[in-house]
């Protein structure tokens, strides 16, 4: 568990400048904010709006999936949107049934918008909003004409649904009728529309936030800006949602791409970073040679080459060195890997170094791990590679 | 009685055309290793139990599992493992990531695949059509003919999750195994076999539908689909059989709307497609997988007793289920198709109805579009009045399971409102509604 609780802390701490929580919490509203390159995609940040909304401690929701606050009752095809919006990098606004810890569903509008890095257009984190949506009645189409009639009406109808002015006083309304209200049950059946206020709120809640993230980004201790945009195309990098695919295999492994200049890393999952002692920044961009010495045969490295260059599989055992020079045997396997227009798009090189014994665990043998990682990564390019040509 | 002719998707290496099958293979020895008699005694396989959950409620896989994304679950790992072994031993066809595939541009987002790869080599041989429950026929290819190396690993319930890497094959309780399809739409195409030695012929029944949703749940990823079709649906086997594979894009079908029709005692709630080409039910929720599985197989089990050609496509981990009943196979017997469609060669199973197509020619390929894709799925439909008299039919046929209270929208039950871009096609509702009065 702690390193993933330090890279969570990293997440913040590489982007944004001291101060930027307190700045966030300081807007009052519910929020999280997700980084997708982390595996698990797990929440990062959690407003303490958030927590009191939902119920749940700090500790309780950092480092977990935002699928936790979903239930039996949460509609799949929502769920499938928003699966797909974050697929594509895109914002989304939606109505969701989530729920709280003590077990009790709610409405409410949830805005996800991605957040990305100015330098190279990369998504590096993702923002999502709650706005609880009080439920005036069965049917939400006219809220205009409820407000004329009063009928209809539950515990909060007193809000003006209209005047922003009072907003205050609704969200405080909000809070205590989620908290208290008993009417819920008959209606977490009926799906729910949010009202244009809501919807207007969640947007500049989205709005207010992404400006305390890129104000804090600005400063030089981290150098790097973040805006609500693609600025720019992603180069190199790997999006997203194949950051997220990739999060989920636990070994060692590295995708090098055949068609750049001396085929470079362009992905190395945590396990390789642990396995060979390297930071991510050190390893991307070079040819995986770097990780032999002199000690490597010369003889294996060619007939990876080989395999390489006829597009073949190939398994071997090859003398590889750590950052801090110490050697292992590395029980490689690589793999061509194809990509959704049926050619070779990458290779997928899977690590197993003999003295590492955390990977017996699962019950497979090594050569069945190799195959299984190659297997995880092959669907996920594929698939992931499906929606290109139309963009 | 009504036949078509169209080429068989060969799924086993030991699958042969009829001509072929020379003298039977009565006992003694076939010489390889395949599942019968045989060879079976003394025959290990990769075993994987996956935990029964007790039916209590809200003890669902979903709730239960913890609240982090789980790394790639080991049935996941297991499975793509074993896939690529095989891949890499020369066991399929073909390399089906060396397919072209692309989602059409649309609202939609249909799925096409370029395979010119699947169909070749194979002569068309002929199917019955009308008759969805036909009895196992020993003599035809079945799944026990298959050489073992085609299978990855027994898929059992068990009281813990369990792997055990080689396990003696029960053959007094007959296990469930997956198997490769050796002729895969996609990478990790793979054959549910319930209770494979017990022959059981391609008919939906309470266990084996509980059997495919546990494999659904346990595989945890929404990209995980499993999908049926009966006889008369493009089943092309007659022994029992799910098939799966992972495509991590949503498919067309699961991004469809749906209205509500009712919820039932267990808590699943019933919808209806709105939307989309092909009429059919949307089944979700449940206060347990069994709940769900229940209602969904008593539905199936209404539309066998009444010869109606169907599909079931299991999303999202085993929480959405499709239903379509179809009647493709019936009007190309009446040739009520038009020869451009028959010219694509596209069999409309259940990924075809859920937006992934495969397609033969180059020619369809290029020019595959949304509206190409929802014109074939609509000659699928069945026509809106048909469709609602069968939605009459699940609905009687389920009425035990729905909870009493005026949660059933009656409106919904007879024609709705409901705007659809299918062709009406009154003559074949009249022959339609003719024949399925003709008990089996």
């Amino acid at each position: 568990m702690e390193p993933q609780l330090g890279l969570i802390e990293q997440s913040f701490h590489v982007r944004y400048s001291d101060g930027v929580r307190e700045a966030l919490d300081e807007l009052g509203d519910s929020f999280l904010i997700t980084d997708p390159s982390i595996s698990g995609h797990p929440i990062v940040f959690a407003s303490s709006a958030f927590l009191k909304i939902f119920g749940y401690s700090k500790d309780q929701v950092i480092g977990k999936n935002g699928r936790m606050f979903q239930g039996p009752k949460t509609n799949r095809r929502s769920v499938l949107e928003i699966r797909e919006a974050i697929r594509q990098e895109k914002a989304i606004q939606i109505s969701l049934l989530n729920y709280r810890k003590d077990g009790t569903p709610f409405w409410m509008l949830f805005h996800m918008c991605p957040v990305f890095a100015k330098e190279d257009g990369r998504v590096v984190h993702f923002l999502g909003v709650q706005v609880p949506i009080l439920r005036k009645s069965r049917v939400v189409r006219n809220p205009s004409k409820l407000c004329e009639d009063g009928t209809g009406f539950l515990g909060c109808c007193r809000r003006e649904v209209t005047s922003d002015s009072v907003m205050e006083v609704g969200r405080g309304l909000a809070l205590d009728y989620l908290l208290n209200s008993d009417d819920r049950e008959l209606e977490i059946d009926q799906p729910c529309e949010a009202s244009e206020l809501e919807k207007r709120k969640a947007a500049t809640a989205i709005s207010n936030i992404l400006s305390v993230l890129a104000h804090y980004s600005e400063s030089e201790v981290t150098g790097r800006l973040v805006c609500g945009k693609a600025c720019c195309l992603s180069g190199m990098g790997l999006g997203a949602s194949i950051n997220i695919s990739f999060g989920r295999i636990k070994q060692s492994f590295v995708l090098t791409d055949p068609h750049l200049h001396d085929m470079p890393i362009v992905y190395a999952s945590d396990a390789f970073l642990k396995l060979t002692g390297y930071a991510r920044h050190e390893v991307l961009g070079r040819n995986c040679r770097f990780l032999s010495g002199l000690d490597t045969v010369s003889a294996t490295q060619f007939e990876i080459a080989e395999c390489i260059r006829n597009e073949r599989p190939c398994t071997v055992h090859i003398l590889n060195y750590r950052k801090d020079k110490t050697s292992f045997w590395n029980f490689l396997h690589i793999s061509p890997v194809r990509n959704a227009t049926g050619k070779v798009a990458y290779f997928v090189g899977v690590q197993i170094s003999s003295s590492c014994n955390s990977q017996g665990k699962q019950g497979l043998s090594p050569a069945m791990e190799h195959l299984s990682v190659v297997g995880a990564v092959k669907v996920a390019v594929r698939s992931l590679s499906i929606g290109a040509s139309t963009s | 009685m009504l036949r078509i002719k169209r080429v068989p998707t060969v799924v086993s290496n030991y699958q042969k055309e009829e001509a072929e099958e020379g003298a039977a293979r009565q006992g003694g020895g076939c010489g390889r290793n395949c599942l019968m008699n045989c060879c079976l005694p003394g025959a290990k396989l990769p075993l994987y139990r996956f935990k029964r959950l007790n039916e209590v409620a809200n003890e669902k896989v979903g709730l239960s599992r913890e609240n982090k994304e789980p790394p790639v679950p080991f049935l996941e790992s297991l499975l793509l493992g074993e896939w690529e072994g095989r891949m890499q031993r020369g066991l399929f066809r073909y390399d089906v990531t060396a397919c072209e595939t692309k989602v059409i541009p649309g609202e939609y987002g249909f799925i096409a695949q370029l395979n010119e790869g699947r169909h070749l080599k194979k002569r068309p041989t002929e199917f019955r059509v009308d008759k969805v429950l036909q009895p196992f026929d020993e003599t035809k290819f079945n799944f026990t003919k298959v050489g073992q190396e085609e299978i990855l690993f027994q898929f059992e319930p068990g009281d813990e999750v369990q792997f055990l890497p080689s396990a003696l094959i029960d053959t007094e309780n007959s296990p469930s195994v997956v198997a490769i399809n050796v002729s895969p739409i996609e990478y990790g195409h793979v054959l549910l076999i319930p209770q494979i030695l017990n022959c059981l012929p391609q008919s939906i029944d309470h266990d084996s539908l509980l059997l495919a949703l546990y494999m659904a749940a346990e595989a945890r990823s929404p990209y995980f689909r499993l999908g049926y079709n009966s006889l008369g649906a493009f089943a092309t086997i007659n022994h029992l059989h799910f098939q799966a594979y992972y495509l991590a894009v949503p498919f067309p079908i699961e991004k469809a709307p749906s209205k509500k029709i009712t919820t039932t005692k267990g808590g699943v709630q019933i919808s209806e497609l709105l939307k989309y080409p092909v009429r059919g039910l949307v089944f979700e929720g449940g206060n347990t997988l069994k709940d769900l599985s229940n209602v969904v197989a008593d539905s199936c089990i209404c539309l066998q007793e009444t010869n109606i050609p169907y599909n079931v496509l299991i999303s999202d981990s085993g929480k959405r289920i499709f239903l379509f009943p179809q009647c493709y196979a019936e009007k190309q017997a009446l040739g009520e198709v038009s020869a451009e469609l028959l010219d694509t060669q596209v069999n409309p199973a259940v990924w075809e109805i859920s937006g992934h197509m495969v397609l033969k020619q180059k020619k369809d390929y290029e020019e595959a579009s949304e509206e190409n894709a929802w014109r074939l799925l609509a000659e699928v439909s069945l026509s809106e009045e048909r469709f609602q008299e069968v939605k009459a039919l699940i609905f009687e046929a389920i009425s035990s399971s729905i909870e009493e209270i005026d949660s059933v929208n009656p409106s919904v039950l007879e024609k709705p409102d409901v705007t659809h871009q299918a062709l009406e096609d009154v003559d074949t509702l009249n022959k339609g509604s003719q024949r399925t009065m003709v008990s089996v």
